[in-house]
C-alpha cells in the first residue's frame, strides 16, 4: 500500500553560528545577516518520509512558510528527492507565533489533497519551541506521535513508531492519519543527489521570475518563462492565504496571542573573581581556600 | 474580560511520583497567586494516583483537580490533552503552567491550539506585571521570560489577551520549596469522558532508565566542553568529578562531538544547575550554556583561551593547559582534603 506523506519544513537562521555582528543595536537577530539554513531536523523528517516513499511507494509534498527566499529549501528538498513542494508566502503570515503559523500550515495541509502522514522536525533552532508541530496536529484533529526516532512497521492502516527521550524509549502503535514530530536521532539524511540537481536546476517560484529572467535574456517574458518551468514541472507554486482559504484574523500578529515585548542582551557578571596563576602551588591555594571555605 | 485570576500547574508523575518540576512550579505558582490574590489549582492525571494529590498540596496546591482513570495510566497525547482541554475550557483559568519536560512539551502546545490560548516554551523566569500596548494597559500579566535564538538572548513574552497564559518551564529553574504538611486544600474528583478518537494511539512498550545523573541537585558539577578535545581526554573531567565527589556536566558541543552522553548537557537545551562549585573545563561559555549555570554559587573556569566569555562569569580563573591543571587539582586536593 502507498503512503502520500507531507512533510513541513522551515528555513531558519544558523543560530549555532551567531556573531556580535549578526546582532542589531536594538538585541534582535538581524535575520538578513545570518546564513539561512533548512532547519536541521526537518531534514530528518524529509528523511523519514523519503524512506517510506521508498519501502510503500507514495508522494512526497514538502510545504514551507516563511519569505520568498524559503524557496531555497524547497529546492533543497527536491533535489533530496520530495516529488512536490508549496511554498506558503503572503504579507499576512508575517509576525506569526506558533498558533497562527499551526493555523495557515493546517489550512496548506488540507489544502494539499489526501495524506497519511505528515512529518515535522520535533523543533526548529531558532526557537526550540516544538510547539508547531502538536498544534498542526491538533487543528487537523489527528493524532501526534512526537520524538519519533524509527518506524518499526507500516502497514495497511496502522504505524508503529519508537519515540526515544533522554531517559528512555516507547513503542506506540497509532490509526492512520497521524502527524510524527522526527528527532535528530532518527536517521542520516541523504544528501542532494546529482541525478536530482540536474532534473531540478530550474525549479523556482513565480517570485524569483524577474532575477531568472536577467539571468537568461532567452526568455523576452515573465509569460514565457513561466511556460516552459509549467511544461517542465519545474514552476514552484506558491500560495497565499486566500489560496488556502485561511481566516485572516487568525494570521500573523493579528493571531497570535502572543507578543514578544522585550528582547535583552544577557548582562555579564560577577561580583568578585580572582585569577589563579596556571601553576601547581596557584591551583593548590585555590583547592585550600576551597577547602577551608567549606566549598569543596 | 478575565475576572478569574487562577494559576493551574499540571502535576505529572511517573510511577507514583511527581516530577520535581511539578513541585517547583507549585511553589512558584503559590507566589504568582499571592500576588494576583488568587489560588493555585493542580491538575493531577493517572491511575492509581490519588495519594499524590495531598502532596501536591503541601506543596502549594488549594485545589487539586484529581483525573484517576485506567486510560490516565501512562501519559499520552490525546486522553491527556482532552481532560486539560475540557477543563480549561469549562474554567478558563488566567495561567497554566507545565514543566518543560517531554511529556509537558507534548501536552502543552495541544491544548493551546485548542483552546486558542498563547503558549510560551521553556521559560526560565515568570513575573507579574503590566504591559501597555496602542493606549491600552494590561496589569497584572504573565512575563513569560526565556532565552531566545540559541540563547544569545533573553526574551519577554506577554500573551495580554487570548487566556489562559501558557507556558512551559525548565526543570530546575524555579525553587522547590519545603512542602508544608499543615496545608490543606481541596480535591476534587473529574470524571474524564473518552471517546475512541482520544484512544486510537496504543503504548506497545515503554522502557525508561532511572536517570544517570543527577545535576539537578548535585553541590558540586565538573563540566568539560568541545576544548576537552577527545573522548579519550573528557575522562579527565570524570576523574576530577570523582574526586571532589561531583557530577559530570558538559557543553552542547562536547555532547554534540560525542565525548558524553546528552543527559549530561547543562544550559538552555540541557538541565539548569545551581550547584554549590560549578568548574569549566575547555568551555566557551556560549550564552545557552552560561544560561544553564550562571546561578551557581562558585564558577572555576579553566581555558586556554583567555578570551573565552566563561571567564566574564567565572569566580576564579584559570587561563592554561586543561591537562596540566586538572591533574593538579586532583593532586592538591588529595593532598590537602580530611
Amino acid at each position: 500500500m502507498a503512503y502520500n506523506c507531507i512533510v513541513l519544513v522551515k528555513q531558519v537562521p544558523d543560530t549555532a553560528h551567531l556573531s556580535g555582528k549578526t546582532m542589531k543595536e536594538d538585541g534582535t537577530v538581524n535575520r538578513a545577516a545570518l546564513p539561512a539554513i533548512f532547519n536541521p531536523e526537518d531534514l530528518n523528517a524529509l528523511e523519514m518520509a523519503l524512506q517510506v516513499k521508498d519501502r510503500h511507494g507514495g508522494q512526497v509534498t514538502v510545504l514551507t512558510m516563511g519569505p520568498p527566499r524559503a524557496a531555497e529549501v524547497l529546492r533543497e528538498a527536491l533535489f533530496r528527492g520530495a516529488d512536490r513542494v508549496i511554498l506558503l508566502t503572503d504579507r499576512k503570515f508575517a509576525g506569526s507565533d506558533t498558533l497562527a503559523t499551526s493555523y495557515a500550515l493546517k489550512c496548506a495541509v488540507e489544502r494539499t489533497g489526501d495524506y497519511d502522514l505528515v512529518f515535522c522536525g520535533r523543533q526548529a533552532i531558532d526557537g526550540d519551541t516544538a510547539q508547531v508541530g502538536p498544534q498542526v496536529a491538533e487543528k487537523l484533529g489527528l493524532p501526534q506521535i512526537t520524538y519519533a526516532e524509527s518506524i518499526l512497521a507500516l502497514q495497511d492502516r496502522e504505524i508503529v513508531v519508537q519515540r526515544a527521550f533522554p531517559l528512555g524509549k516507547e513503542t506506540v502503535k497509532c490509526a492512520l492519519p497521524c502527524l510524527l514530530t522526527v528527532i535528530s536521532s532518527a536517521n542520516q539524511p541523504r544528501p542532494p543527489s546529482a541525478r536530482r540537481m540536474m532534473a531540478c536546476k530550474l525549479a523556482a517560484t513565480p517570485l524569483e521570475y524577474p532575477a531568472l529572467l536577467k539571468q537568461w535574456p532567452e526568455f523576452e517574458t515573465a509569460e514565457a518563462l513561466d511556460h516552459y518551468l509549467t511544461e517542465r514541472d519545474q514552476k514552484i507554486p506558491i500560495w497565499t492565504a486566500a489560496d488556502i482559504g485561511a481566516d485572516e484574523e487568525k494570521l500573523g500578529l493579528d493571531g497570535s496571542p502572543t507578543k514578544v515585548w522585550k528582547v535583552e542582551y544577557v548582562v555579564l557578571e560577577t561580583s568578585e573573581s580572582k585569577q589563579v596563576p596556571p601553576t601547581l602551588e596557584g591551583v593548590s591555594g585555590l583547592v585550600k581556600e576551597l577547602i577551608q571555605g567549606h566549598i569543596l | 474580560m478575565n475576572k478569574n485570576r487562577e494559576v493551574w500547574v499540571f502535576i505529572e508523575q511517573e510511577a507514583g511520583q511527581i516530577a520535581a518540576v511539578s513541585l517547583e512550579l507549585l511553589s512558584k505558582g503559590r507566589e504568582l497567586a499571592e500576588r494576583l490574590g488568587s489560588r493555585v489549582c493542580a491538575l493531577l492525571c493517572g491511575h492509581g494516583i490519588a495519594h499524590l494529590a495531598e502532596e501536591a498540596i503541601y506543596h502549594g496546591a488549594d485545589l487539586v483537580l484529581l483525573a484517576d482513570h485506567p486510560d490516565l495510566a501512562l501519559y499520552r497525547s490525546l486522553p491527556y490533552a482532552r481532560v486539560a482541554i475540557d477543563l480549561v475550557q469549562a474554567r478558563r483559568p488566567y495561567i497554566f503552567l507545565l514543566g518543560a519536560t517531554p511529556n509537558g512539551r507534548d501536552l502543552a502546545p495541544r491544548v493551546a491550539s485548542a483552546v486558542r490560548a498563547g503558549l510560551t516554551a521553556d521559560c526560565t523566569d515568570l513575573q507579574i506585571g503590566d504591559f501597555r500596548q496602542k493606549g491600552r494597559v494590561y496589569s497584572d500579566l504573565l512575563y513569560q521570560i526565556r532565552p531566545a535564538f540559541g540563547g544569545n538572548v533573553i526574551a519577554t513574552i506577554v500573551n495580554p489577551e487570548m487566556h489562559p497564559q501558557l507556558a512551559t518551564v525548565r526543570e530546575g529553574v524555579m525553587r522547590l520549596g519545603a512542602p508544608d504538611r499543615t496545608r490543606r486544600g481541596e480535591i476534587e474528583t473529574i470524571e474524564p469522558q473518552f471517546d475512541g478518537r482520544d484512544l486510537v494511539l496504543q503504548i506497545v512498550k515503554r522502557e525508561m532508565q532511572p536517570p544517570c545523573c543527577n545535576l539537578t541537585s548535585a553541590s558540586i558539577i565538573v563540566a568539560g566542553g568541545a576544548g576537552m578535545g577527545s573522548k579519550e581526554n573528557f575522562q579527565l573531567i570524570h576523574e576530577l568529578a570523582q574526586t571532589l565527589g561531583g557530577e559530570v556536566g558538559a557543553s552542547r558541543a562536547a555532547v554534540d562531538a560525542g565525548f558524553i552522553a546528552a543527559e549530561h548537557q547543562v544550559g538552555q537545551t540541557g538541565v539548569t544547575v545551581r550547584p554549590r562549585l560549578y568548574i569549566a573545563c575547555g568551555i566557551s561559555g556560549t550564552v545557552q550554556h552560561r544560561a544553564g549555570m550562571d546561578q551557581s554559587s562558585k564558577i572555576i573556569a579553566i581555558n586556554s583561551d583567555p578570551a573565552a566569555p566563561i571567564f566574564q562569569i567565572a569566580h576564579y580563573k584559570i587561563v592554561g593547559d586543561l591537562n596540566q591543571v586538572i591533574p593538579w587539582m586532583i593532586r592538591a586536593y588529595h593532598e590537602n582534603a580530611k
